[in-house]
């Protein structure tokens, strides 16, 4: 099975590369952009998705910092 | 007292680090698929890009064989010290409270920092005196401290001196049972006045005087 797991850093703490590309944005004339917060994609194929949380827990998210997210990709 | 060095690949200042401790001691190179410690006294987790620093800053190292028996030596009660990304690495295997975020201002910080000594009482800094100043450099991308939880401070940035946005000016933390420390600012390259400072060796000395209490036949080596 083919997934993505997407992290992203928690609320609340302070994500400086978001805040970097918020402010370059109107920059380039695109107004109107707020939250903007960068995380990091990652795609694996996986035998058992039941072991998913624990991948995530134990290696691919910090959970102290991060959120994660798993979704199914096609 | 002898020293045991980790290095895993892509660690950098693990031969600096070695060359600290014979100040005041022995030192070996710890190889990161090493099982067995070689009776070390005290060990030390150095700087750099252990694993390229992928996914994150010590996220994979702390998966190497010789984090095993460093955990298993530090429930035991020994002394761990990591710097910089053995902070980061003693952070990501739970040996440490807290985590390392990227510095706010997203760039690499290379300078001496004034820091300021929080707690004199942990075997990291008997050899210093609470509220003391130190010079020792920091040079990293990834040393903004954060921490849900109180934690122990052992070392603050002085005012006006935090590099990376570190929450409460946090320098060096503790954990709980004292015996395992790690901070962003590196001492092993701050052991000579040929350099800049030598506030560096004072982390070292503390250790050599802790370990020198705990066992006797350690003095007298």
């Amino acid at each position: 099975m083919r997934v993505r797991v997407l992290v992203r850093p928690k609320q609340g703490i302070l994500d400086p590369q978001g805040q970097a590309v918020e402010r370059a944005l109107p920059a380039l004339g695109f107004s109107g952009v707020t939250n903007v917060h960068i995380g990091r994609l990652i795609e694996l194929d996986v035998e058992d998705p039941n072991e998913l949380p624990e991948m995530c827990e134990r290696l691919l998210a910090n959970p102290l910092i991060e959120d994660y997210e798993i979704v199914a990709a096609r | 007292m002898r020293f045991g060095v980790v290095r895993f690949p892509g660690s950098c200042d693990d031969i600096d680090a070695v060359q600290a401790a014979e100040r005041v001691g022995e030192a070996v190179l710890l190889g990161h698929r090493e099982r067995d410690l070689h009776d070390v006294d005290a060990v030390i987790v150095p700087g750099g890009f252990s694993y390229g620093d992928y996914l994150r800053a010590g996220a994979i190292a702390r998966f190497a064989p010789v984090m095993d028996a460093v955990g298993q030596f530090a429930s035991d009660g020994g002394l761990v010290l990591g710097i910089c990304n053995g902070f980061q690495v003693l952070c990501e295997a739970g040996l440490l409270p807290g985590a390392l975020l990227p510095n706010v201002s997203l760039r690499f910080v290379c300078r001496h920092v004034s820091l300021e000594v929080v707690d004199a009482g942990s075997a990291f800094t008997s050899a210093c005196a609470t509220r003391e100043r130190l010079s020792i450099p920091v040079k990293h991308t990834t040393g903004r401290y954060y921490s849900p939880a109180p934690v122990r401070v052992l070392l603050r940035y002085a005012a006006g001196e935090n590099p990376n946005g570190s929450q409460d000016d946090i320098a060096g933390v503790c954990n709980e049972e004292g015996n395992v420390f790690g901070l962003m600012p590196h001492p092993e390259h701050a052991v000579d006045p040929l350099t800049g400072s030598s506030d560096g060796l004072r982390i070292f000395e503390s250790i050599r005087a802790s370990v020198a209490d705990a066992s006797p036949a350690v003095r007298a080596r």
